[in-house]
């Protein structure tokens, strides 16, 4: 640590190895910044990845505003409007970063403390919207089946809205008889681990029902919206069922390719991480301040530094938004 | 020591950069949640011209927050330039990539899909 820091008797064109200062930055801010490259080229390659895959599937991806509709106390179908809340939250807690940084050059000790809190608040409020959206995206919102293939069917009703299977499929209790302990060796929760439908309940339901019709993936590129088929030709589809899914998880996704899901908990996930981690770094700094280590010291370099870090981590959400959810 | 001088607040400029990237991310939802036809349905090189303006004001958003909340613009000109023109090469050059290959993988994957 003391090795980083440059006292007021120093040489401020040099390091405190005796090198030349380079760009005329302090050392840690040169490392922030050699940091935020690597790291900005690392979520390069993983949104590329994501854009590349994207295209390879153009006709099946998943519509961003078909998969994430939920409101928190809000029932009903909402594209955009929690994660465009989440886009505000990190961005404003840029802003109280930014204003810490600029308290911090006046040496204004309670502002800076201040706005360190608030940063805080904002990341933690951002942390808790992203894992209330993954538990959404992992619990599912409809159910669908899926086939031999991996493809995914879904249920729409007469408006091309989709529906639940819950609001069709009539279950058919003597079709499945619960597992016990007593018939195995292995035995396995039979509630925790199996799917709320059969597929043949589900046939059954939606062959009774000439209200509910079935959606492939496959999008019509003309109008960027996924094909409904005649029943006759869903039964074609029906037939090769091999499961029913609710939510998404790494293995399957009721909301079509899995490919999917493994990006956005992948992507999310290490984003996620990123923030988790600055607000840690931002509480240690933010005790620092509390306890005077900065005015001892004479400068706030190190809020700069954190900040830093802390803005970038809200570049990247800039960009995972725009690639899962806009475009 | 740099900090030991009197630095004037930047506050003012700060609340206006907040209001401008707030703005922005208002259009960006209003034209997702909207996806205007004339716009979403109109291919213009390799993707669609909705999606080209969402890449461009996510770009414009980028430099609002690397140029006044990273302090690049008070960075010398040299450090400044190492990492701005980086990332612009870097984005040219992914953007080219993406648009022209993805295209290609799916020209060729696609008659081997059937969806009857």
């Amino acid at each position: 640590m003391e090795a980083t820091v440059v006292t007021e008797n120093s040489n401020e064109d040099v390091w405190s190895g005796g090198g030349k200062r380079p760009f005329a930055a302090s050392y840690g801010k040169m490392m922030m910044w050699f940091f935020i490259m690597s790291d900005a080229l690392t979520f390069s390659g993983f949104l590329v990845s994501y854009g590349l895959m994207r295209f390879k599937f153009i006709d099946s991806w998943p519509i961003a505003d078909e998969v994430f509709t939920h409101v928190p106390f809000v029932h009903g179908h909402f594209p955009m409007y929690y994660v465009a809340f989440m886009t505000f939250i990190l961005i404003f807690s840029s802003v109280t970063m930014v204003l810490a940084v600029d308290a911090g050059h006046q040496m204004k000790k309670g502002k800076v403390t201040l706005y360190m809190l608030l940063t805080i608040i904002g990341g933690a409020i951002f942390l808790g919207s992203q894992a209330w959206e993954w538990k959404n995206f992992i619990g599912g919102t409809y159910g669908a089946v899926v086939l031999q293939d991996g493809k995914i069917a879904q249920f729409v009703d007469n408006d091309g809205h989709q529906i639940a299977l819950s609001d069709f499929v009539v279950k058919d209790d003597g079709a499945r008889v619960a597992h016990t302990r007593s018939n195995g060796l292995w035995f396995e929760n039979d509630a925790g681990s199996l799917p709320p439908y059969t597929v043949s309940e589900v046939v059954a339901s939606f062959n009774a029902n000439p209200s509910v019709n079935l959606r492939t993936e496959q999008i019509d590129l003309g109008v960027k919206e996924k094909t409904i088929v005649s029943k006759e030709e869903a039964n074609k589809f029906l037939a090769k069922a091999t499961n029913v899914v609710m939510g998404a998880n790494l293995q399957v996704n009721e909301y079509g390719k899995t490919l999917f899901a493994d990006f956005f908990f992948f992507i999310t996930g290490f984003h996620g991480f990123h923030v988790f981690s600055g607000i840690l770094i931002n509480i240690i700094i933010f005790f620092n301040v509390i306890i005077g280590t900065y005015e001892k010291r004479g400068h706030y370099e190190m809020v700069e530094k954190v900040g830093l870090y802390w803005h970038f981590v809200d570049l990247v959400w800039v960009f995972v938004f725009t690639f899962f959810y806009l475009v | 020591m740099a900090h030991t001088e009197a630095h004037e607040s930047h506050t003012g400029l700060i609340w206006k950069v907040f209001g401008f990237l707030s703005i922005i991310t208002i259009v960006e939802v209003i034209l997702g949640i909207m996806k205007p036809e004339s716009l979403h349905l109109t291919p213009f090189l390799g993707t669609s011209l909705l999606n080209w303006i969402f890449l461009i004001l996510t770009l414009v958003k980028a430099y609002g927050i690397a140029w006044y909340f990273m302090h690049l613009r008070e960075e010398k000109a040299s450090l400044r330039r190492a990492i701005v023109w980086t990332c612009v090469f870097l984005i040219c050059y992914l953007t080219a990539l993406v648009l022209i290959e993805g295209g290609y993988i799916h020209d060729q994957l696609a008659p081997y899909l059937s969806w009857s």
